[in-house]
Order: structure tokens, then sequence, then C-alpha cells
């Protein structure tokens, strides 16, 4: 046997991750009940040890396993992506998991075997890959979603994801299913051979197979009009889950059809691109209106989290390096911001799980001046002011957008982001002038601080240096097969 | 007569569109969930159609992944829908309504 086709530097991330997974249980079992400390500390430990891994191991895999996965620099920065977000709430969890006694050592194994899911996703070079590490993301996210199983909106949550991601699963294996009819193969480099050498890209089973493969990928995504579950799934959710699963699962789902769409992008033709463009217009528009008027902060940025997967699909849309590059830079930036977010809209919450009211914010600034900046940082990137790295995700997919010729749509989205200043300075203002209602302090926790700071440092960051990391992004699409 | 690959791919696409509606129509949240494992198993058919008609046992591999998924996404969703009716003493997704936009 050839071993040479097994090359496991491909796979050394995920691997890393897998077996973590099995340390982490082991760790939680042999040091009881009463002690969740060990089990966090060998998940933050997995972690860094899969960082590492990811990095020494940057670019140097190339396709393995009959082409079944490609260790290049794209599955890399998105596995450091997805890193990050584990580190920050693996880190920040177990205050909030504390509070709501649900602190079960095996919050931190399910968070791993989500991202070792991811880790696949970013890396599959077929289908079959992908499928896999979209369903071991989700499998483990349907069970974190109902991590409190006190709470009868948690359960309700993990329902709702559950039953809706299973049929949007089946939508997408059906669409794996007409697709292989159509070319006798599940691998992406076939595909995209196929879609090259075709001219229709409607031909025989491919027209419904792609469309069923999208409705699969935009349903993770949360693209409007599959979107309805990821407001209710958010806000159900416990909020360090909904910190979680507002990051690492989209970029993977970008990741995923990046993959699949990038190289054959030319090729699908006009159809395809009306109906992207359709459902980049609506996804931003209908996710920043129905933020406006939220009074619970989860459900605001879980519709905000809408607006931003239309503003990436316009890069995949613009199909060209830049765009796909800018999506790299965009995810980086955005999983900070939103983490950060979330984790500060858990500390700030004083009037119990079932109330994320804007009103906890009163007097942040004054009560808790350097939580609140951070928490302006975030609401300033997320609306793209500069020099935040926000400002650069945007910038870089917005100009791909023009670049392929889509004004209209950056127009579009440029209107929506304006939109958006309101909900999100809105937060701002009442931490800043909103007149005190007696409310609580907040908690002083340090380590829950501390990743709140590292997104806000991230956030600023990626501002100060974002030629520097879209190069290495661009770098990372390049080494694309 | 003999059975063409348009006939599978016809009987899958059926059992595909009842599973679909049964999704869409039914209440009762094990119903659904039956509902979408009939979708899963048109696809396995669809696969293993197409897998003869290539010649390639890539298909038929594809199927038992699907078979695995399906179990473990059963695994996990009864365990919820019993963690429902503890709370609920029902399971009729009607009634499941906190979260609303």
């Amino acid at each position: 046997m050839d071993l040479s086709r097994f090359n496991l530097i491909t796979i050394a991330t995920p691997l890393v991750l897998g077996a973590g997974v099995l340390l982490v249980m082991l760790v939680d079992l042999l040091s009881g009940r009463a002690n969740r400390r060990p089990a966090q500390l060998a998940a933050l430990a997995v972690v860094l040890a899969a960082a590492a891994v990811c990095l020494a191991t940057w670019n140097t895999g190339g396709v393995s396993f009959f082409g079944q996965v490609s260790g290049d620099g794209f599955a890399s920065f998105f596995n450091l992506i997805f890193l990050a977000v584990a580190f920050l709430v693996i880190l920040a969890g177990p205050a909030y998991l504390e509070r709501n006694a649900i602190h079960f050592g095996e919050y931190y194994s399910l968070v791993l075997v989500s991202v070792m899911g991811m880790a696949f996703m970013a890396a599959g070079t077929n289908l079959l890959v992908i499928f896999l590490g979209l369903e071991t993301m989700s499998l483990a996210l349907y069970v974190l979603a109902g991590f409190n199983p006190a709470r009868q909106s948690s359960n309700e949550a993990s329902l709702k994801y559950l039953l809706l991601g299973s049929f949007a699963t089946g939508f997408l294996v059906f669409g794996i299913a007409l697709v292989y009819g159509q070319i006798g193969s599940t691998d992406l480099a076939r595909f995209s051979a196929y879609l090259a050498g075709a001219g229709d890209p409607f031909a025989g089973y491919m027209g419904a197979g792609v469309a069923l493969l999208l409705i699969g990928l935009t349903f993770k995504m949360a693209v409007v009009p599959f979107h309805f579950w990821s407001p209710d799934v958010y806000d159900g959710a416990p909020t360090v889950v909904s910190a979680f699963m507002s990051a690492a699962p989209k970029a993977a789902a970008f990741a995923a059809a990046l993959r699949i769409f990038y190289a054959p992008a030319e090729s699908l033709g006009l159809p395809w691109e009306r109906i992207l463009w359709i459902l980049a217009a609506l996804t931003m528009t209908v996710g920043n209106l129905s933020a406006l008027n939220q009074a619970s902060i989860k459900r605001m940025l879980a519709y905000s989290s809408v607006a931003h997967a239309g503003y990436l699909l316009l890069g995949i849309l613009a199909g060209n390096e830049l765009g796909a590059a800018g999506i790299l830079f965009y995810l980086a930036s955005y999983v900070f911001m939103n983490v950060g977010a979330f984790t500060v809209a858990w500390m700030v919450n004083r009037r119990g799980e079932g109330r994320y009211d804007l009103g906890d914010f009163a007097q942040l600034g004054f009560r808790r001046p350097l939580l609140a900046a951070m928490m302006s940082v975030f609401m300033l990137g997320l609306i793209g002011i500069p020099p935040l790295a926000g400002f650069f995700g945007k910038l870089y997919v917005f100009t791909a957008a023009v670049q392929a010729g889509y004004v209209w749509l950056v127009v579009i989205a440029v209107l929506n982001s304006a939109v958006s200043v309101f909900y999100y300075l809105r937060v701002m203002v009442i931490m800043y002038m909103r007149e005190n209602e007696a409310l609580k302090d907040v908690d002083r926790i340090p380590a829950t601080f501390a990743a709140v700071a590292a997104c806000a440092l991230m956030v600023i960051l990626l501002g100060l240096i974002p030629g520097s990391v879209l190069d290495v992004a661009r770098a990372a699409v390049a080494s694309m097969p | 007569m003999i059975i063409s690959l348009n006939h599978y791919l016809v009987l899958a696409a059926l059992l595909f569109s009842i599973g679909v509606a049964g999704v869409l129509t039914r209440r009762n949240a094990i119903i659904i969930f039956a509902s979408i494992e009939l979708m899963m198993n048109a696809v396995n058919l669809a696969f293993v159609a197409f897998a003869r008609h290539w010649g390639d046992v890539g298909g038929q591999i594809f199927v038992f992944f699907i078979i695995a998924v399906a179990a473990a996404e059963v695994a996990v969703g009864l365990a919820i829908i019993v963690v429902l009716f503890r709370h609920r003493e029902t399971v009729n997704i009607d009634k499941v309504n906190l979260l609303k936009w």
C-alpha cells in the first residue's frame, strides 16, 4: 500500500482536535463532577496545540486521501479562525455556565467536536468530506443549543435548529446526489472541470443539483429566505453558545461555499448570478430592517449576523480573487466582533436568562468604562467605521463586487450599512446617555474580561494591519487546488 | 418491462417530495423527524441508482455515510424530543412557541 496517498499532514489540525476531544472527556471523567476546571484547562491546551500544529503545517499539505482533502493555506487560515473562536468561548464560558448551573464538562468536548467538523468543511475537496464535516459540526451544535435542559427556550431552540437543520441537510444531500448523477463523481475538481467544459450549467440534473446544494449551504449561512431559524436559535440557546454559533459555523459555511463555488464561479452562468444577486440584496435588507426594532440584544445581534451574511455573499458573487480573500478577511474580523458582543451581552445581563433587554446597557459607560469602550469597538466595527477591522472587511468585499461589475448591489449594500448604523449606535447611546435604572453592578470576571479584551484587541489590530492580513488571505485563496 | 435509471429517480423524487410534504404539513415532532428520514432514504435510493448507472462505487459509499449520519441525527434528535416532552407533555410543535420574531 502506498502510504504517501494518506498524507496525515493534510488533516493534522482536525486530527489533534479529534484526539483532544477524547482527552477532554477523559480528564472530565477523572476529575469528578464537582470540578470542571481540569476539563476547561485541557480543552484550552488542546486548542492551543491544534493552533500550533495548524501554524506549523501552514500550506504544506497538498491534496491527499485520493483527492478528498487538501491541507492548503485556505484550510489553515480557516482553521485558525475556528480555533480562535473556540479558545475565546472556552475561556469565557465557565462563568456563564456556573451562573446558570449548567457547568458540564461536555460543553468543552462538544465545542471541540464542532470545530473538528468545521476543519473538515474547510479542508474538504470532495462533497462527501464537506457533507460529513457539516454534519459533525451541526450535530454538536444541536446539542449545544439545548445545553440548558432546565430552560424551555433552550430546548425549543435546539428542537428548531435540529428539525430545520436536518431538513436543510436533506436538500443538501439530494443536491449532491444529483450532481453525482450528472458527472459521476463527488470530487470538486471534476465538478468545476465539468462546469468549465459543459457550456450549459443547467444540463441534465446539474441545475437542480446546484440549486439544492445552494439551499443547503445558504441555510447554514442564515441567508434570506432560509434565515428564520437563526434569531430563534440564537435567542433561545445559552448565550455563550450563541456567541460560538453566530461566529464559527457561519465562517465554516462560507469556507465550504468557497471550496465548491470559487473555482467554477466563471462558468456558473447568468441565471445563478441573478439568483445570488437577489439573495444577497434580500439578505442584507431583511436582516437590517428586522434588527431595527429588536428590544433584545441577542435577537438584534442575530439579525445583524443575517445582514452580514448578505454582505459576505457579495464576495462569493464577485467570484474574483479579491472577493474570496475579502471574505476570509471579513470573517476573521467578524468572528471577533460577534463573540465579543455576545459575551458582553451576557456579562451585563442582570434580569436572568429569559430577558436580554437593551436597557441592561444603561449607564454601562460610567459603571464599567472599559467594558463599555470595548462594546463600542464591537459596535463600531460591525458598522464598519474606519480604522477598525470591520471597515476593511467591507471595503475589500465591496471593492471586489464593484470590480466584477455589481455596482448597484454595492449601492444597496452601502445603503444597508447606513441603516445598520441606527441599531448599532443605539447600544452606544444607551450605554453613555440613558439614565441608570438602578441596576446591580456587573460581575468582575477576569477570564471572561480577558476574552472580551482579546476580541477588542483583534478588531483594532486587524484594522491596523489590514494589508498584511489580506496578503495572507490572498495567498490562502491562491493555494486552493 | 425494463426498470431503467429514470424509474428509480422518479421513485426517489416522489419519496423525497412525500418527505418534504410531511415536514411542512405535520405537527408532531416525531412524524416530522420520520419525514426527514424519508428524505434521506430517497437520497440513498438516488445515489445507489446513479452508482449503478455510472458503474462507480463512490455513490454506494456515500450511502453508507448518509445512513451513519442519519442514525446519529436520530440519536441526538430523539433525545431533544424527549426533553421537550418532559417540559410540556406534548410533542406538538405548534405548542412550542416561546421564541417568536
